[in-house]
């Protein structure tokens, strides 16, 4: 008998929940309704997405937004499933390196008529190439951040070094000479966290004038590896390798895994993304004195490639000019302050880059807002073919490099002989 | 050494009943014992610094020599991780659509099961072999047909939706789990309750379903962690932030490249292995093995 009634328990449980919970899509009364997937994920940073998003909502009843909440772990597969389903959401937060593939697809809208006058003027050209692919416009790239210099103000005090600003920057050779002087007593100069070696090194080598990818005049895009690109590889082989100034161990690491060898001093120096700085006033120990410093410049400057956070607007939204009314509405100068601001990176527009809560030096702001002239799109992220490159070629290649198992001759022989069999694949 | 030579000789007349009695020598046994506490520290390291980590303090997250215990413990992760996320209705989701599908896909799997191992029919064998080969599938080859199909049913966003994918997910291995258990029933005690007058159904409901507890429950249990562990098909089906379900709500705790808000997270992942702790705790007793050891003479 109780097995009777556990069982009718069990069953009506099921019975339940298969009728309680079925999705309640809402009936829209001449109201347009977007959803905005953000990707958002540190607390400052989804509370002005949520603010922002809310203060729109309260200024246009006829279009309302819904926050939906995305993941950068899976955000590619996400949306290409939402894409295939047609169940993609309107507006669409992502970077560009992760665009292309979406916009040679056809499932991202040209945004080139859709974008008002303001916004495209805003963002300088140098940051909306990263976003063409082919003839059209598929993304507004709104918040980037460049590669700096995270430093140990006493050890490099104490060392007496020149200390580099965005106007007189270390050239690759001083860094490297630097490093060299910074290290001993189980001490590094640099710690280099690689774990991407890649995008790391195209994106520095730019400063070198650096750029590996060609296009030649038939539209056929070539590896060469030349001079220029092997400034940057072969100084961080030498660091790691005869000049014992950079840790051999941190090759593999993400930038997080640093921070704790960098707080305990046994790096002086390390790479890292400009947003960093969140993780390092969270969690650096009492008393720890950092300070921003610009990359090394080379023949180019302080150049640098990046690839900015985007949002699109998905092709088959309904809705599209809305959405790109409500892109435009996040955009304004003073909401990518603070949008900019919540995410400890900077922000695309030139207006909203003279904010005086950029400029600051608390923090280290205005070091990196100094930088921002400099950053252009990641070289190849527009390439066909680039993430076979990457993956495939360039990652095992450059690693194997860093590490002291192959030299330059083999390097340069597997980046351009192998890169460009890939290349020619996607090519044909 | 003596002792054990006895032991061997009375087992050997017993032999046939059972040869569990067999005793390792000493340092045999201290080896097992070791080995068996080495292997359980290896399960149990992860499961340790995650709690560990959950009550650290971000200073001590960056600690270059990081302490097992932590020095100045804080509650303050897990305030955090319930502050940014909706982690209580995620866990009251992911505890709806784990159960319902466990118990959906025993109830489904156990009587297609009886019939694949009682009947053998090239049909069943065919089943069978299907059944193995799905498993061969990986899922981003069927996610993006299930998507669609879903979605014509109006049941993308929707935790029956979701619900569905996971027995159906989880069928396939269940099914070929209970087949061996129902197999290892041997068919002479149905027999002898058939003999005694039982009817086909009171055989099933007092023979046979008590014998098969276990593999009910295994089952269950399998079918309940691949529903509570599983990210993909949740992160794709669920798009309204009050469905989504615990693994996908930790993923909010990730940036990108690898950046991760470690303490929310560890206190986050913490909670939200407890459920299936306190599951399996419960029911582990149920999954005890040789009750059918010597039921028939053979």
């Amino acid at each position: 008998m109780r097995r009777v009634r556990a069982w009718a328990a069990v069953a009506a449980a099921v019975a339940l929940l298969l009728t309680g919970c079925s999705s309640g899509k809402t009936v829209d009364d001449g109201k347009v309704t977007l959803e905005f997937q953000s990707l958002a994920w540190q607390k400052e940073s989804v509370d002005a997405n949520k603010q922002l998003v809310k203060e729109w909502n309260a200024a246009h009843p006829d279009i309302q937004v819904k926050y939906v909440q995305g993941s950068w772990d899976s955000v590619h597969d996400q949306l290409l499933t939402s894409f295939e389903g047609g169940e993609a959401p309107d507006v669409i937060h992502d970077a560009s390196d992760d665009l292309a593939d979406f916009a040679y697809g056809g499932y991202l809208a040209d945004l080139r008529d859709l974008l008002p006058a303001r916004l495209k003027s805003g963002i300088p050209q140098r940051s909306w190439e990263t976003t063409t692919f082919g003839d059209g416009v598929y993304g507004v790239p709104f918040l980037q951040e460049p590669r700096v210099l995270v430093a140990n103000a006493k050890i490099l005090r104490a060392a007496g070094v020149r200390i580099p600003t965005p106007a007189k920057p270390w050239s690759w050779e001083e860094f490297r000479s630097v490093t060299k002087k910074l290290s001993g007593g189980g001490r590094f100069g640099v710690a280099w966290p690689l774990k991407e070696p890649v995008s790391a090194t195209l994106n520095l080598s730019l400063s070198a004038g650096g750029r590996m990818f060609h296009r030649g005049a038939d539209g056929k895009v070539t590896v060469r590896f030349d001079a220029a690109d092997a400034v940057v590889p072969r100084t961080v082989h030498d660091q790691a390798g005869p000049d014992g100034s950079a840790s051999g161990a941190t090759l593999g690491m993400s930038g997080s895994d640093t921070l704790p060898g960098f707080f305990a001093g046994k790096y002086a120096m390390v790479p890292l993304g400009f947003s960093y700085r969140q993780q390092i006033v969270q969690q650096a120990p009492k008393g720890f004195e950092w300070q921003v410093l610009p990359a090394p410049a080379g023949r180019d400057g302080l150049a640098q490639g990046v690839s900015p956070q985007t949002l699109s607007v998905a092709q088959d939204s309904p809705h599209k000019k809305e959405a790109a009314q409500f892109i435009d509405f996040l955009l304004r100068p003073r909401n990518m302050v603070r949008l900019a601001l919540g995410d400890w990176m900077l922000p695309t527009g030139t207006q909203a880059l003279k904010d005086p809560a950029l400029r600051t030096t608390k923090n280290d702001w205005a070091t990196g807002t100094a930088l921002a002239g400099g950053l252009r799109s990641a070289p190849a992220q527009s390439v066909r073919g680039y993430p076979e490159w990457k993956d495939k070629v360039a990652t095992p290649a450059l690693q194997e490099y860093y590490s002291g198992s192959i030299g330059l001759g083999e390097l340069r022989k597997r980046l351009v002989r192998d890169g460009n069999l890939v290349l020619a694949r996607y090519q044909r | 050494m003596s002792r054990t030579r006895t032991h061997t000789r009375t087992h050997t007349r017993t032999r046939g009943r059972t040869r569990t009695g067999i005793r390792p020598s000493r340092p045999a046994r201290a080896g097992q014992s070791l080995a068996l506490l080495a292997y359980l520290v290896f399960l149990a390291f992860p499961f340790l610094w995650l709690i560990s980590t959950a009550f650290k303090p971000p200073r001590e997250l960056a600690s270059l020599h990081p302490t097992w215990i932590p020095k100045d413990p804080t509650l303050a992760n897990f305030r955090q991780a319930f502050d940014e996320q909706p982690l209580l209705r995620a866990a009251v989701n992911s505890v709806l659509v784990a159960l319902s599908a466990a118990l959906v896909a025993v109830l489904v799997a156990t009587p297609m099961a009886y019939v694949m191992a009682r009947h053998r029919s090239l049909l069943s064998r065919a089943a069978t072999g299907w059944v193995v080969i799905s498993q061969a599938f990986p899922f981003v080859l069927l996610i993006i047909p299930l998507f669609l199909i879903l979605k014509n049913l109006h049941l993308i966003n929707s935790l029956p939706g979701l619900t569905l994918v996971y027995v159906v997910w989880s069928l396939p291995f269940a099914l070929w789990m209970l087949v061996g258990y129902v197999r290892a029933v041997p068919r002479e005690l149905e027999e002898a309750a058939a003999v005694d007058g039982a009817g086909k159904l009171r055989t099933l409901v007092s023979v046979t379903a008590p014998l098969l507890a276990p593999g009910l429950v295994a089952t269950a249990l399998f079918a309940f962690i691949t529903a509570w562990n599983e990210f993909f098909f949740a992160l794709v089906l669920m798009k309204t932030p009050e469905r989504q379900t615990l693994p996908v709500v930790l993923t909010h705790f990730l940036g990108a490249e690898g950046v991760a808000d470690l303490g929310p997270l560890a206190a986050a992942a913490f909670l939200a292995t407890l459920p299936s702790l306190v599951i399996f705790a419960l029911i582990q007793r149920r999954l005890t093995g040789g009750i059918l050891a010597g039921a028939v003479k053979s």
